[in-house]
């Protein structure tokens, strides 16, 4: 039914631009001139047409069901687990409820179908007013021969706005709900012991309700939080991956840009953007089942204890996986830089790699380490590789050859399953995924920084 | 006239370049004399800059590029394979179309073909190398007290004095300007060919320009190309009062090009 009434909308809008446009075309009588093309008339109308019932009928269907729950739960105010109540009356009016059937939901179900039924028509009804109003409205402006073109702008702008506005308002809620729900958490534990605790075992606290924690167990839970563990793992990790991204990477990319002929670089430079094609599990169980696997051999036949999830193995995957990201950026960065710098160094007899040590990878140098900060917050940012590989067991560790878990495994593994939402363990999601967050954040901001410094100095 | 008196420097014979299958220049002979300034003019595409390219065999950078024939510099041959390019670079410098000085500070523009070239030992050595490079070009008075700052910094004028600055460095004895002035003003272009007449009592120079008046001011010999070839070679004086092709005559008085 929703369908066929945006359907509807969507005619009405399409067939007002048609006549809109030939209502222009009538105008154009004697010395009248149009202010601007007929077809802009018709877009005008159409538009005026189309988005206000747009809005109407998208923010009605968006509250209808919500209005209605109010409505209905209003009406039974003794009724435990409203919730279920209202689930049991819902599936009780579409027929295919099998359980007691009580008066209440005899009579809320009753309630129900008089408010569905009101509320659908009343949505047709101010749908099609607001078609109409808005119709006669931009008829009539049409009729006085009005700027189209400036109007249509006027509308296409406040569209493109509104876009951006829903852009930056779904950041700023998802930023208030990690806010809300970590101030929770912090309220629980100590953000002292969050931040700087080096121990992190949060199946300790695990699904309890925040509000019945004893003494005795909040001191346990004081240190089973400390998310120091979690940040060393993440920073080694993506240390351990860059290390294997950025030489290789950049190397790469000088390659393609300075030295790869037009055919090899046509065919190389996509067969490496292959790479950040694959999905990220694939390199996951790569890195699980054959890279682990093959250093813990390769350890033990060097009499080392290697285990088979270790740092090594999910930081190398993770750089080969990186890559292209620096490769790819760093070629076109080197490749816009201007040819008459290089003719200038050749000029004056430099050789090829003198040139690209001295004047090429300078230029570039912004670009360059903008790319490997991308890659960085990539790093970061991984989950499937270091689920897989890295190992669960919060060891804070520097040896590359044991497991060691990052902020993002931890979250998955947190979050995986049945949770009750109040405890310290699931609200502790949400601190790391803050801490992550504002981590990332400064890493960009210094980025920027370092990349308007170099800018300043190089253009 | 004094034309015969000058010692050859550059002699190019019978050199032919092609850009793929494309011809960019047909048989040219054209002789460069020594500290004197030869213009090269022609209408845009006409293998002026292709020749130019050729005397430092810049064109070994384009792949597709091919040159065929001979270029003698104080009667030795450079197209030779083996002729070390950065030697033969070393001893001729170059000027482009557009400034294009290098993104670091205006002493290390100056300092990279000394440090290339290992010409200076010291900080002192390269010190005096960077100050004597500059007074040269025209241009320490007004970068004396910044040389730290990048050479992006100056204006354009400034640049392309300070890129002459650079080609100086290595002390070289051949000067190739690629139209120099073509992105000055009218005061830059006037410090820059004042540069040049004081440059040439030291340094051959060839320049390409597009300005006829720039040709008649600076230049001592000028050659005019079209379609790939060399249509005129002479004295500026003669190619501008009284030429002997009907090509070089419509070309000077604006009839083409």
């Amino acid at each position: 039914m929703n369908l066929l009434l945006l359907a509807i909308i969507l005619a009405f809008s399409l067939s007002s631009y048609f006549f809109g446009r030939s209502e222009a075309r009538k105008l154009v009588t004697g010395n009248i001139k149009l202010n601007a093309l007929p077809a802009y008339y018709g877009y005008f109308l159409a538009l005026w047409c189309g988005l206000p019932a747009l809005i109407i009928f998208g923010g009605w269907s968006l509250f209808e069901s919500t209005i209605i729950k109010t409505l209905i739960l209003s009406d039974f105010s003794n009724i435990q687990s409203r919730d279920l109540f209202y689930e049991r009356t819902l599936s009780f009016f579409n027929g295919n409820f099998s359980g007691e059937i009580t008066n209440e939901i005899k009579v809320a179900s009753e309630r129900y179908a008089y408010l569905n039924n009101l509320a659908h028509n009343s949505k047709i009804a101010l749908v099609a007013s607001a078609i109409i109003a808005s119709v006669v409205f931009a008829y009539k402006k049409i009729k006085n021969n009005n700027k189209a073109r400036d109007d249509v702008e006027k509308i296409l702008k406040i569209l493109l706005f509104t876009s951006s506005l829903v852009a930056i308002l779904t950041t700023l809620g998802i930023i208030a709900s990690l806010l809300f729900e970590s101030i929770k958490f912090f309220s629980t534990i100590n953000i002292i012991d969050f931040l700087f605790g080096t121990s992190w075992s949060p199946q300790r606290a695990f699904v309890r309700d925040a509000s019945t924690i004893t003494p005795e167990e909040f001191l346990e839970l004081k240190d089973a939080f400390g998310s120091v563990p979690l940040f060393a793992g993440t920073a080694f990790i993506a240390l351990i991956a860059m290390c294997v991204a950025v030489p290789i990477g950049l190397f790469a990319g000088i390659y393609l840009a300075e030295y790869a002929s037009t055919s090899v670089r046509k065919y190389s430079k996509p067969i490496i953007e292959i790479l950040a094609g694959i999905p990220t599990v694939v390199y996951g169980f790569f890195a699980a089942l054959t890279v682990g696997p093959f250093f813990r051999s390769l350890g033990e036949s060097l009499g080392l204890t290697v285990s088979s999830e270790s740092a090594l193995a999910a930081g190398l995957i993770m750089g080969i996986m990186i890559i292209p990201y620096i490769s790819s950026l760093s070629d076109d960065i080197i490749n816009s830089v201007p040819q008459s710098l290089r003719e200038g160094s050749y000029a004056i007899g430099a050789t090829k790699s003198e040139t690209i040590k001295k004047v090429v990878i300078p230029a570039a140098l912004p670009g360059i380490i903008g790319s490997i900060l991308l890659a960085v917050s990539r790093a970061i940012g991984e989950t499937m590789i270091v689920v897989m590989a890295a190992g669960l067991a919060a060891n804070l560790t520097i040896n590359p050859l044991e497991s060691t878990t990052t902020i993002t495994t931890q979250i998955v593994m947190i979050l995986v399953g049945d949770q009750e939402f109040d405890s310290p363990k699931t609200q502790a999601a949400f601190a790391l995924g803050l801490t992550l967050f504002i981590a990332t954040l400064f890493l960009n901001y210094i980025a920027l920084r370092v990349v308007k410094k170099y800018r300043e100095k190089y253009d | 006239m004094e034309l015969e008196n000058k010692k050859i420097k550059i002699q190019a014979k019978n050199l032919n370049v092609y850009y793929g299958a494309k011809q960019a220049l047909f048989n040219i002979n054209l002789e460069i004399n020594q500290k004197e300034v030869t213009a090269l003019i022609g209408p845009s595409g006409c293998g002026k800059s292709t020749f130019i390219r050729c005397i430092n065999r810049m064109n070994d950078v384009i792949d597709i590029c091919k040159v065929d024939g001979s270029i003698e510099i104080d009667g030795s041959e450079i197209n030779d394979k083996k002729v070390d390019v950065v030697m033969l670079r070393e001893k001729i410098g170059m000027v482009f179309q557009k400034p294009n000085p290098f993104p670091k500070s205006i002493y290390d523009n100056i300092a990279y073909g000394p440090i290339i070239h290992g010409l200076a030992e010291e900080k002192n050595q390269m010190d005096n190398i960077v100050e004597t490079s500059l007074k040269k070009a025209a241009l320490w008075d007004e970068v004396k007290d910044r040389l730290d700052e990048p050479g992006t910094s100056l204006s354009g004028g400034q640049q392309q004095r300070l890129c002459i600055a650079r080609a100086l460095s290595v002390s070289p004895e051949v000067i190739l300007m690629d139209e120099p002035c073509s992105a000055l003003d009218p005061i830059a272009t006037a410090k820059i060919e004042e540069l040049i007449d004081e440059l040439k009592k030291s340094y051959t120079i060839v320049i390409v320009t597009h300005s006829m008046a720039q040709a008649v001011r600076v230049s001592q010999k000028t050659g005019f190309f079209h379609m790939g070839k060399i249509i005129e070679v002479d004295s500026t004086d003669k190619i501008f009062k009284n030429p002997s092709n009907k090509m070089t005559q419509d070309y000077i008085t604006g009839r083409f090009g």
